[in-house]
């Protein structure tokens, strides 16, 4: 099979995928874990529960406030010793649930057998409403809520399912372990949505270094009709939304537009298991696998976590943190943040934890453009970010709307190529930020 | 010779009809213009910097010429302040308009040493991005980022990086509190207040509405909403953790007695004479 990519753009970072050959290990119980109510876009959740409350894993513990907003459940069995803002991975505060964990007591309601359910008795509705009760939203690192997503209007035909497998970020290889180790589940969760949607294709898209995954998908994937496999060039952001509707359909979605816009609908393969867990198992989201990982990180792992571990526990099980780790990052080394407080929780959203060196996460100081137009050549949206910086940096944000800064999938192959090391990526968000305020 | 001759006469003629055509254009699509305008222009200070809510000075100077007595009372340029303001009311031959001069003000003392890092800024050196980034260096989420945005939008040199505290200074002299850094600041640390008499001003310079123990955490001046200030007087609000003394309080009256009450030393006030270690600080 030949394997395709995008046209525009895109660059080949490092991959360091060092722990592609690890299993998941199960990360145990803290002794305290934080929820936060707010871990998708939208309004944060209306909180259920108070000081003194006894919850057990599954448990409601902050209803979905509006339509754009998900369910928040607790991930562990004990007593709620605290509902108020903490300190979270930025140094702001953040309303969060601190529950003391005692035991390990499930809800009643989970299905705990390790069978795999192949038939699927629900109607739409049911599903969607099974998904919205799960609290699942986008897993990629977005967090769009999942049930929104899949609620397609009467007047948009969907003709397209595409799986998410591509995790083209560097170190991460959470979607790959799961890939491997739980391929039936995705598969199942890929004919849920299918139910869902009202057709009987899906697209799995992996990319070429997940030799394991790609091989038992696709010996998977013959005994279900109607599931296929698309095997994607390795290249960074290939794993980009629109970018990877391009590749598998040759549709561009229009600026401004949702895919289901051209008929296509992309869910992270981690997000639809957690579609079969719920439906199947009637299981919240309240676990999600995490890389553990980096180049100072003495015994990298992929871990099962539940929501609301503190990071500095998983960074415990890895050996600790030593003199060297200038930087721990949330999220892949591109996308993701740097973290000011490392006991902030692993959140639905956090897909790894890095800790990097000094060497890796300095940056130098910047310097003149050159105008080598390298930052064009590659940004996969066809966007000219030297002259975004240009003018964001004398505060002309009109000139900088009319360069369409708003399509910006800060996907950060710019600053990442730029030989002068201009940070072209935190322009290009400053300007997104301040042209959506003039609004 | 001929040929110079022709050509001559023909741009010439060429020349005449299109300056008769100006002229007439000129005549017909005549633009009258209030000429108090360009009077009133000439004597503003030509910063275009906004300040007095206009688009620029053009635009002030033309609501200046067409308001009537009653509107021109509400109109006031701060940076040309009280002496271009008699120019424009002479023009005018209005009364002119008298206004207490301001002033900016950092409500904010977390210096490098009341507020030590804890970890370190290699991003862009602009409060706007490092504001989305994550909290300040100290930890505190309100406070001063200490990279300048506010330096380089001033058009007056009135700001400064202050070497020892890391904070942005204001020259008293130079600013015309045209209200730039009040705009720009991410974190809305600026204000524009009364100069005061002799320069003497009273102000909480904390923004900080966590509770007591958090703010404290991450910076020593913070002000912990104890509510001591407002037992002196009873216009002075504290809200969510954090006290506001309103302009209207004089520092002359209670200055000395806000500052001593305050425990922390969150109190600024400039000119009291008890308060040298607070102005220590904030130097």
């Amino acid at each position: 099979m030949r394997s395709k990519t995008f046209p525009m753009g895109g660059i080949h970072p490092d991959k360091f995928k060092i722990t592609t050959g690890l299993p998941i290990v199960d990360a145990g119980l803290p002794e305290i874990v934080y929820i936060p109510v707010k871990q998708h876009i939208g309004s944060p959740a209306k909180i259920l529960v108070k000081k003194g409350d006894r919850v057990k894993v599954g448990t409601l513990l902050a209803d979905a406030d509006g339509i754009v907003s998900a369910d928040v459940h607790s991930s562990v069995s004990g007593e709620v010793i605290k509902v108020e803002a903490i300190e979270g991975e930025f140094g702001y505060l953040e309303d969060m649930i601190t529950i003391k964990v005692e035991g390990d007591e499930f809800e009643p309601s989970i299905d705990m057998s390790p069978d795999i359910v192949t038939d699927i008795p629900y109607t739409p509705e049911e599903i969607i409403a099974k998904i919205r009760q799960a609290g699942i939203v986008g897993m990629g690192g977005a967090g769009y809520p999942t049930p929104v997503k899949t609620a397609v209007p009467e007047n948009k035909k969907i003709d397209y399912l595409i799986l998410n497998g591509i995790e083209c970020e560097p170190y991460l290889t959470a979607d790959d372990r799961l890939m491997v180790e739980k391929a039936e589940q995705i598969i199942i969760g890929a004919k849920i949505i299918n139910k869902i949607l009202g057709i009987q294709n899906a697209v799995i898209a992996i990319d070429e270094n997940k030799p394991h995954a790609i091989e038992t998908l696709g010996t998977l994937s013959k005994k279900y009709v109607g599931v296929n496999i698309q095997v994607c060039k390795t290249k960074y952001p290939q794993g980009a939304e629109r970018q990877l509707i391009k590749t598998i359909t040759g549709r561009e979605v229009p600026s401004g537009r949702l895919p289901m816009h051209v008929g296509c609908i992309v869910q992270n393969v981690g997000t639809v298991y957690a579609i079969y867990e719920a439906v199947m198992k009637n299981k919240p989201l309240y676990e999600r696998i995490v890389t553990v990982s980096g180049d100072k990180c003495l015994q990298p792992a992929n871990f099962r976590v539940r929501v609301g571990t503190p990071a500095s526990y998983l960074i415990e099980k890895c050996g600790g943190i030593s003199e060297d780790v200038a930087q721990v990052i949330f999220g892949g080394p591109m996308m993701g943040t740097s973290a000011v407080n490392i006991n902030a929780p692993i959140t639905k959203l956090t897909s790894g934890i890095l800790l990097l060196s000094h060497y890796l996460s300095h940056k130098d100081e910047e310097q003149c453009c050159i105008r080598c137009g390298k930052c064009v050549e590659v940004c996969p949206v066809g966007l000219r970010p030297f002259q975004i910086a240009q003018y964001a940096r004398e505060n002309m944000f009109d000139e900088v709307k009319k360069l369409n800064v708003l399509d910006c999938i800060e996907c950060g192959s710019c600053a990442y190529t730029c030989p002068g090391r201009i940070p072209l990526l935190d322009y290009c968000k400053l300007s997104k930020y301040e042209v959506k305020k003039q609004k | 010779m001929d040929t110079i001759l022709i050509n001559i006469l023909i741009l010439g003629l060429i020349a005449f009809f299109a300056a008769l055509m100006l002229y007439f254009v000129s005549k017909k699509f005549a633009v009258t213009e209030n000429p108090q305008i360009g009077e009133v222009e000439e004597v503003l200070p030509q910063a275009n910097c906004g300040a007095c809510g206009y688009a620029g000075c053009h635009d002030f100077a033309t609501a200046c010429a067409s308001s009537s007595e009653p509107e021109f009372a509400k109109l006031y340029c701060p940076v040309g302040g009280a002496a271009v303001m008699e120019k424009v009311a002479a023009i005018k031959g209005y009364q002119k308009v008298e206004k207490e001069p301001t002033i900016a003000v950092l409500r904010c003392n977390g210096t490098c040493t009341n507020a030590p890092n804890k970890v370190d800024y290699e991003g862009v050196k602009i409060c706007r991005i490092a504001n989305r980034i994550a909290t300040s260096r100290s930890g505190c989420p309100t406070g001063c980022l200490r990279l300048g945005d506010c330096v380089k939008v001033c058009k007056f040199d009135a700001l400064h990086i202050d070497e020892t505290t890391g904070l942005p200074k204001v020259d008293e002299e130079k600013c015309t509190s045209c209200g730039a850094c009040v705009n720009i600041c991410p974190r809305n640390l600026f204000e524009i207040r009364r100069k005061g008499v002799d320069n003497n001003r009273v102000y909480v310079a904390c923004r900080n509405t966590q509770k007591g123990a958090l703010a404290k955490k991450n910076c020593t001046v913070a002000c912990i909403g104890c509510m001591k200030c407002s037992k002196i007087n009873d216009s002075i609000k504290v809200e969510n953790n954090l006290s506001y003394i309103p302009d209207s309080i004089s520092a002359a009256e209670y200055g000395e007695a806000l500052v001593k009450a305050c425990p922390t030393g969150a109190i600024i006030c400039t000119k009291c004479p008890t308060a040298d270690e607070v102005t220590t600080n904030e130097k």
